[in-house]
């Protein structure tokens, strides 16, 4: 039996097609969960430097983030499941995304945008954290200098694919 | 250094206005495609510039930038570079002085310009210039942990100070 096959056969005299309590969908808990979590992702735009301006186009209408439910930027971390490290991280700052993320809540997920957020960019220096892994723990990496926002939409998409897929603790 | 040939290349009234206010302090200037140039002595910061300020044909309100730059070769190290420009006047000057290593100080021009405080912290974190009489000299792009003065010559640009325990070690030559 397959996802959102009917449990009874309809159309039968005993359940009636449009019998509303006669139908059931079966599923597992983590595919609910998934399908839940990954359509309605509420964004932490940790933004620090020049990605912040793609991020912006983005979210704006034209390339659009709300088709994918992505749309509501939350700047509290208690309130926000999707860590997105926009820009370079500097050693002033890594204290304060070391902290930010540890104050969110489980479950939660952190994209990385952008070379600098990466990787460190095309800075190598004393004062630029080379990638923002080296902080926190990373899911989808984007990169770019800045990534087109079909890239960073595409992100999101496979962002929504791992949470489909993955475990949930309920 | 090069100085304008007085006979065959006459001065902008810019440049002969600050060196006949400045006279006496004066260690030389240059001009060139209309940047006026005016080399002075450290110690005469603080009421050189006023002067550049208070007077009517020059009135030089506007500090647009002050920074340092290391000549690491030079027994007097550091040359601190102010950019002034006159809002009223349209015309600007800059005024360089040194300072040497072991003293790195030089009167502040902060009682005359607000924007030289940011502009005096950043020189501080960058290259260890103090500047006396700022009201607040500390760090400003650096955090309080961090030693030493990056952006002097022989300061090496890969050495990270880092806050935090990385939870890797890459394989980038800035990484620990």
């Amino acid at each position: 039996m397959a996802v959102g096959d009917p449990l009874v056969q309809l159309g039968t005299p005993e359940a009636p097609a449009d019998d509303f309590k006669n139908k059931v969908w079966t599923t597992r808990v983590d595919a609910v969960l998934g399908w839940a979590r990954k359509f309605s992702l509420f964004q932490y735009p940790f933004v620090t430097a020049c990605c912040g301006m793609e991020f912006m186009a983005v979210s704006a209408n034209h390339y659009d983030t709300d088709r994918f439910g992505a749309a509501l930027p939350r700047f509290s971390p208690r309130q926000a499941d999707m860590l997105m490290i926009v820009g370079t991280i500097t050693h002033k700052q890594a204290p304060v995304l070391r902290t930010v993320y540890e104050q969110m809540c489980d479950p939660k997920w952190v994209v990385a945008v952008g070379a600098c957020a990466v990787s460190g960019g095309f800075y190598q220096n004393y004062t630029s954290v080379a990638g923002a892994d080296k902080v926190v723990p990373v899911d989808v990496y984007i990169p770019g200098c800045p990534p087109r926002p079909e890239t960073i939409l595409d992100a999101i998409l496979m962002l929504q694919e791992k949470i489909q897929n993955q475990h949930h603790e309920v | 250094m090069t100085t304008a040939d007085g006979g065959t290349d006459k001065l902008s009234p810019v440049l002969e206005a600050a060196l006949s206010l400045l006279e006496g302090q004066v260690t030389g200037y240059h001009a060139f495609r209309g940047d006026d140039t005016v080399l002075v002595k450290a110690s005469h910061r603080l009421e050189g510039t006023r002067a550049l300020k208070d007077a009517e044909g020059l009135a030089f309100d506007l500090l647009m930038d002050t920074t340092v730059v290391d000549w690491p070769d030079d027994d007097e190290r550091f040359e601190v570079v102010d950019h002034l420009f006159s809002t009223k006047h349209h015309h600007r000057l800059r005024v360089k002085y040194r300072v040497t290593e072991e003293d790195p100080s030089i009167p502040s021009i902060t009682p005359l310009y607000g924007s030289a405080n940011w502009m005096e912290r950043e020189a501080w974190d960058m290259f260890g210039v103090k500047f006396a009489g700022h009201p607040d000299l500390r760090r400003i792009l650096l955090y309080e942990e961090f030693e030493g003065f990056p952006l002097r010559k022989d300061y090496d640009k890969l050495d990270a100070q880092p806050l935090f325990e990385p939870r890797y070690h890459g394989t980038r030559e800035s990484d620990g």
